[in-house]
């Protein structure tokens, strides 16, 4: 695991977006071969949207052969509501970019078939060469995608009904109205993430970081299904500050210390510009 | 990249690096536009998995939905009430030329006059679409002839008339108009005797009727927006003033009997107004008439001459106003600096509130998916740079 520690949010989303950002130039996509990327959604990334939009607005990046699969969506709630995943990466992400909206995959919540939309998905993801670089968030519980407590952690694209703390985290998008907040999603497995060839986890603010602390510092644990990615050989955790406050000092200490390597992934920042 | 658009292969347009009137407010967005109407992108990105054909890159401009004026007598040496036999091309040529101000709709105006103008005119001019050739037609404005003497402004006192109470009121409209087809909207005093009915045959048809030249009592105001008026004519000018004990038309503005649902729009000529919450119903018209774009001199507005003075219009020889000669986009510009309001009140007055006035803001005076493109893209000092009418460039400044 590489765990990196920036001071804020603002510089954890930059660090984020200038690792996906090299990972995309290097990879020199093209119609013949495209980059996959899995995305998330939630207030962690916004950051990071903003930046790789700045990118691709000065031209250093394009997503013309990017392929995209967002981690879930809610079931129930029309495509066109402004708290569906759909809006949300329609507004902060596609909107502003140069992405080939047949590219852009995310599970439908209104399919007929839930169970045949979530094996669709996996087809997709399989169908494109399987995931390059899964972004991904951690909820306060530890869950990553809607892969709530308990679940599996071997587990694939299915129906999930959502845990209290969720909905309840979940609530200020809808009024804090708990009663409008949709109690069942369609989420990636812990075993789909797993497979990506490299997973990013973004980690921010202070309600985080005892997930954090689960996640990494105890073991493997269907509770904390973040965990699992202890199992997987190419990890990032980039977090803020406040993410670490229930770390280790020890383990803190030991990975600020190693910043110098990290950013040697990030720096120098290449650019389309350039090739 | 292929297109893979499943609704319609008709080209999308996409309007970038412009600020749109969206939500009563000036966003950073894109506008998109399809087969002349608004497109909602996020659905075309999902459903059709379809993407932009033209960009068009607005370079900062404002895009606000095109000006509606509902009041123009003409313009450029034309004058909607002369009896021509051709008063179809003055009101194209006029409807090309208000491009250059913004305007996208109007309804042509007629003052009062003899029965053989609208007998004669009426029939030549026809609700039409806008196009390169020039602003749509929604209808004609008829203001007069049954109006109040005492308040008739620059109208020639010989024309005027009253409605022969009892007599049923739509022989008199029939008598004077000859016919009401494309007719948008008429201004009459709500005080003459038999012009409640009037008003309701007038709703009955479609046709918006305002209260203006007129010396009515509130009392009598409020039943004619109970029988279906819902505006009033260039507010304040030929009507009595607001008294504390009779508000008169202008108490419309604060009256408790406008029937719930309905609402009261008032046309200004913009000049000298102050802002207040009454102005969520304001709608700018220019009042503009055949002098309008022409240098000083002696004109015609119906049976009248007029003599420009400046920027002020007279019924010759007299002191008496008889329309103006500004644009809408002067309109809009002076309403803005004059009465503080904001951006959005402004163009809002200007297009969103004439459209909603004219029952046609389902599809005109707003940017929402689905409306004509009819847009103004305008700077930030609100001169108008390029007029579209149903998506298609129809006006660029300096061309």
């Amino acid at each position: 695991m590489r765990l990196v520690i920036l001071d804020d949010y603002d510089l954890a989303s930059e660090w984020a977006a200038k690792y996906i950002r090299n990972r995309i130039v290097q990879f020199q996509p093209s119609a013949d071969r495209c980059f996959t990327l899995g995305l998330p959604t939630g207030s962690t990334p916004y950051g990071c949207y903003q930046k790789l939009i700045e990118y691709h607005r000065s031209g250093d990046i394009s997503f013309k052969y990017v392929k995209t699969f967002n981690m879930d969506e809610y079931v129930g709630l029309p495509r066109a509501h402004p708290e569906s995943y759909h809006s949300y990466m329609w507004n902060n992400f596609f909107k502003h970019i140069d992405i080939d909206p047949a590219n852009a995959h995310i599970l439908d919540g209104n399919a007929d078939d839930l169970e045949v939309e979530c094996q669709a998905f996996e087809q997709k993801i399989a169908e494109a060469g399987g995931i390059e670089l899964f972004v991904g968030g951690i909820g306060p519980d530890g869950h990553i995608a809607f892969n709530e407590p308990g679940s599996s952690l071997v587990s694939r694209t299915r129906v999930k009904t959502l845990a209290k703390d969720t909905i309840v985290a979940n609530a200020r998008f809808f009024g804090n109205n708990l009663s409008k907040v949709p109690t069942m999603a369609l989420t990636v497995g812990v075993g789909t993430v797993m497979e990506a060839k490299e997973v990013m986890i973004l980690i921010t603010g202070a309600h985080k970081a005892f997930a954090l602390y689960k996640a990494i510092e105890e073991g493997v644990n269907h509770m904390w299904t973040v965990s699992a990615f202890q199992q997987h050989p190419r990890t990032i955790f980039v977090c803020d500050e406040d993410a670490t406050l229930e770390l280790r000092v020890k383990t803190v200490k030991y990975f600020k210390g190693l910043m110098h390597v990290h950013n040697k992934l990030v720096d120098p920042v290449l650019s389309v510009k350039d090739q | 990249m292929p297109s893979n658009k499943s609704v319609s292969d008709a080209p999308i347009t996409q309007f970038i690096n412009c600020r749109i009137l969206r939500d009563h407010k000036l966003q950073r967005d894109d506008l998109w536009v399809r087969e002349g109407k608004i497109l909602n992108p996020e659905k075309l990105f999902f459903d059709e998995q379809g993407y932009a054909d033209e960009r068009v890159d607005c370079e900062g401009s404002i895009i606000a939905p095109g000006f509606i004026d509902v009041q123009i007598n003409g313009g450029h040496g034309v004058d909607f009430s002369q009896a021509s036999d051709d008063a179809g091309s003055g009101v194209s040529f006029v409807a090309q030329k208000i491009l250059e101000h913004g305007v996208t709709s109007f309804c042509p105006t007629l003052v009062t006059s003899p029965a053989d103008v609208y007998h004669k005119v009426l029939p030549q001019v026809k609700v039409h679409d806008g196009g390169r050739h020039g602003a749509g037609v929604l209808g004609l404005h008829l203001e007069g002839p049954f109006i109040s003497v005492e308040k008739k402004g620059a109208h020639p006192e010989q024309f005027l008339r009253t409605f022969r109470s009892g007599a049923g009121s739509l022989d008199d409209l029939m008598e004077a108009y000859g016919s009401l087809d494309n007719v948008a909207m008429v201004t009459l005093a709500p005080e003459l005797s038999g012009s409640q009915s009037a008003v309701r045959e007038l709703c009955r048809r479609g046709v918006a009727v305002s209260l203006g030249h007129s010396v009515a009592n509130l009392s009598q105001a409020e039943d004619a927006v109970r029988s279906g008026a819902s505006f009033i004519t260039h507010l304040f000018n030929a009507m009595l003033p607001f008294h504390h004990r009779d508000p008169g038309i202008v108490g419309l503005l604060t009256s408790d009997q406008v029937p719930a649902g309905r609402t009261v729009y008032y046309g200004m000529i913009a000049d000298g107004i102050h802002t207040n919450p009454a102005a969520l119903r304001l709608v700018l018209v220019t009042d503009a008439i055949a002098a309008m774009g022409l240098p000083p001199g002696r004109h015609t507005l119906g049976q009248q001459v007029i003599e420009i003075q400046g920027l002020h219009a007279y019924v010759a020889g007299t002191k008496t106003l008889s329309g103006s000669i500004a644009t809408m986009d002067e309109c809009v510009r002076h309403f803005k600096q004059a009465s503080g309001c904001s951006v959005e009140e402004a163009l809002e007055a200007a297009s969103l509130h004439p459209a909603q006035l004219l029952g046609v803001s389902h599809k005109k005076g707003n940017l929402d998916y689905g409306s004509d493109a009819d847009l103004t893209l305008l700077d930030d000092g609100l001169n108008v740079r390029a007029t579209y009418i149903s998506g298609e460039e129809v006006w660029r400044k300096g061309s």
